[in-house]
């Protein structure tokens, strides 16, 4: 297999690299940092500079929280953070695809549009897991159509039978289709 | 407890019988939910833009409540303490938040760089569950929680776990000077506060458009905006230059994001194709309404991984483009003089005060605008529990 840049990249290595650049090089440079001016951050003032971001691998961090569930996370950051929400770990088949689509950057469609697709993968599991516990969907409440129903029955009357409309020429079509054939 | 649960995209369910949360590490607490709002931001996740939002996710990042039980290292909070929870979960420690930016904290979110650590936003904002519940999980319990001020009105405390900074930030982004023209652009909760908020910062001139007429009478009184509409014009940036001279806003905001309208190319590739993260027409407008080395102040929501924007006019008109989630606890002190002063009001843009057992009604009226809707507020069964 064919190694790629940044499987050869060391890490952690941006501080030192900068720290050695400004103790050997910058001196040698004209005009290094006479124009630098704090105060033209056009992020000012929603970033109170104060040089912590030169500070990046010695700030104070919490203690790890334990990590007792699967926890995916972006191949942009060494590992997880010191917290993390525990709201619904991977599983099933979404959760397979989920994996698959953490091993692309956040910067590439793959990760996001995987992501799109586990989602959707996800909503259906959901269905079919209430299925065996029993629970059936009600979407008169679970989607809302009962405040539809109160606040906009014309036209929840005139969608729900375009619907209704569609999904019946849509059956009819395919029952002649199976006719003929 | 009674918790919202995502089932889908447009599928909201009560959980009768979620398990409550606990303590996962020495600096969190535990927050017995005594208001929460649904934010339009939520209405993403709900129509399902919003990339690894998993099926029983809880959502809700703007909420109050009272310390139930508080972790090992926590020393700030106490139990019975009643606090508004900023929607940033921040540590306080990274050099992100050293330098105030709490939306951007580098120890809360594993799942994405991108994207800070916030409540109940999908995955992509860490996983945690949010406060669309009668408990909540609240990490780095010492940072960003603060007491609500004695005297002031609950539904404005709560207003200030996102909506007010975030209008105020909206408005601060734009580098707003002394007799400016600011142009803001959707006329939701956020849009509202960005506009009212303008005139602190010296703007002498604000003009809201929106598309729903019944949100722009509401700038007009809450915000004291010029407002429009722009279902009623032929190319709403064609009437803004009119409206300034033909020179252009001194600042435009997006209070819009990936939710916006107007334009059949952003609608078709950005909802109904999902080729583009949402329709980007509200921030194409800004740009295209901005004056030449302008300001656009991004506050409205898009997802990864992109939208169609304008880039060349940026750069052949010399705009400065700020944008960033809110940074809720930086802003706080001065916010909450404000509203103690009796300067802002922020309570007057909630419409509905709904039980959080119907929340499922909540967002479909909020999703479609009905009713009037302005911004919902849920109120759990045991927010008033001894």
């Amino acid at each position: 297999m064919q190694t790629v840049l940044e499987d050869r990249i060391g890490e952690f290595q941006d501080r030192k690299i900068a720290n050695r650049n400004q103790r050997n090089r910058t001196k040698d440079i004209p005009g290094w940092g006479m124009d630098a001016d704090p105060e033209n951050d056009p992020t000012y003032p929603m970033k109170h500079w104060n040089g912590a971001d030169h500070e990046r691998l010695s700030y104070e961090k919490a203690p790890q929280q334990p990590l007792d569930i699967e926890v995916l996370h972006s191949v942009e950051r060494p590992g997880i953070t010191r917290v993390f929400g525990t709201s619904s770990p991977p599983s099933g088949l979404s959760g397979a695809v989920r994996r698959y689509a953490y091993q692309f950057s956040e910067a590439t469609a793959t990760h996001w549009m995987t992501l799109i697709l586990a989602d959707r993968i996800n909503a259906i599991e959901g269905k079919l897991s209430d299925l065996t516990h029993g629970i059936l969907p009600n979407p008169w409440i679970e989607r809302g159509w009962r405040a539809e129903w109160k606040y906009n029955r014309p036209a929840f009357i005139q969608k729900t039978a375009t619907t209704a409309l569609l999904i019946t020429a849509g059956f009819m079509l395919l029952n002649r289709k199976n006719k003929r054939t | 407890m009674l918790a919202m649960n995502f089932r889908g995209p447009r599928q909201i369910r009560l959980d009768r019988n979620k398990p409550e949360p606990e303590i996962k590490h020495p600096y969190d607490a535990i927050v017995r939910v005594t208001r929460s709002l649904i934010c339009g931001s939520d209405l993403h996740l709900y129509h399902g833009r919003v990339p690894d939002t998993r099926v029983g996710m809880t959502f809700g990042h703007e909420f109050t409540g009272v310390v139930e039980a508080v972790g090992s290292g926590v020393q700030k909070l106490k139990v019975g303490d009643h606090v508004l929870v900023p929607f940033n979960v921040a540590c306080g420690t990274c050099p992100h938040c050293k330098q105030e930016l709490y939306g951007n904290c580098n120890e809360s979110n594993p799942e994405a760089t991108a994207v800070g650590g916030f409540f109940g936003y999908a995955h992509t904002g860490g996983g945690y569950d949010g406060g669309q519940a009668e408990y909540v999980r609240v990490p780095y319990a010492d940072v960003s929680p603060t007491k609500i001020p004695e005297g002031m009105d609950l539904e404005n405390a709560v207003l200030l776990t996102d909506v007010v900074p975030t209008g105020y930030q909206a408005a601060e982004q734009g580098g707003i000077q002394k007799g400016d023209t600011v142009v803001v652009f959707g006329a939701g909760p956020v849009g509202l506060m960005a506009a009212r908020f303008a005139w602190f910062f010296g703007a002498t001139r604000v003009i809201v458009i929106d598309h729903v007429d019944y949100r722009l009478e509401f700038a007009r009184k809450f915000a004291f905006a010029e407002a429009y509409n722009f279902r009623e014009m032929k190319d709403p940036v064609v009437f803004l230059k009119k409206a300034t001279d033909y020179f252009g806003a001194d600042v435009c905001i997006d209070a819009v994001g990936c939710d916006g309208t107007g334009n059949a190319l952003q609608s078709i590739t950005g909802k109904g194709l999902l080729l583009q993260a949402g329709d980007a027409t509200a921030l194409h407008w800004a740009i295209n309404s901005v004056k030449k080395g302008g300001i656009v102040s991004i506050i409205g929501v898009y997802g990864p991984p992109w939208n169609l924007a304008p880039i060349g006019s940026l750069m052949n008109k010399g705009i400065t483009v700020r944008a960033n989630q809110a940074s809720v606890k930086r802003l706080l002190p001065k916010l909450i003089d404000h509203i103690m002063s009796g300067r802002i009001n922020p309570k007057e843009i909630i419409t509905h005060r709904l039980p959080l057992e119907e929340v499922p009604d909540a967002y479909r009226m909020f999703s479609s605008k009905l009713d009037h809707i302005v911004k919902p507020l849920l109120i759990p069964p045991r927010a008033h529990a001894a």
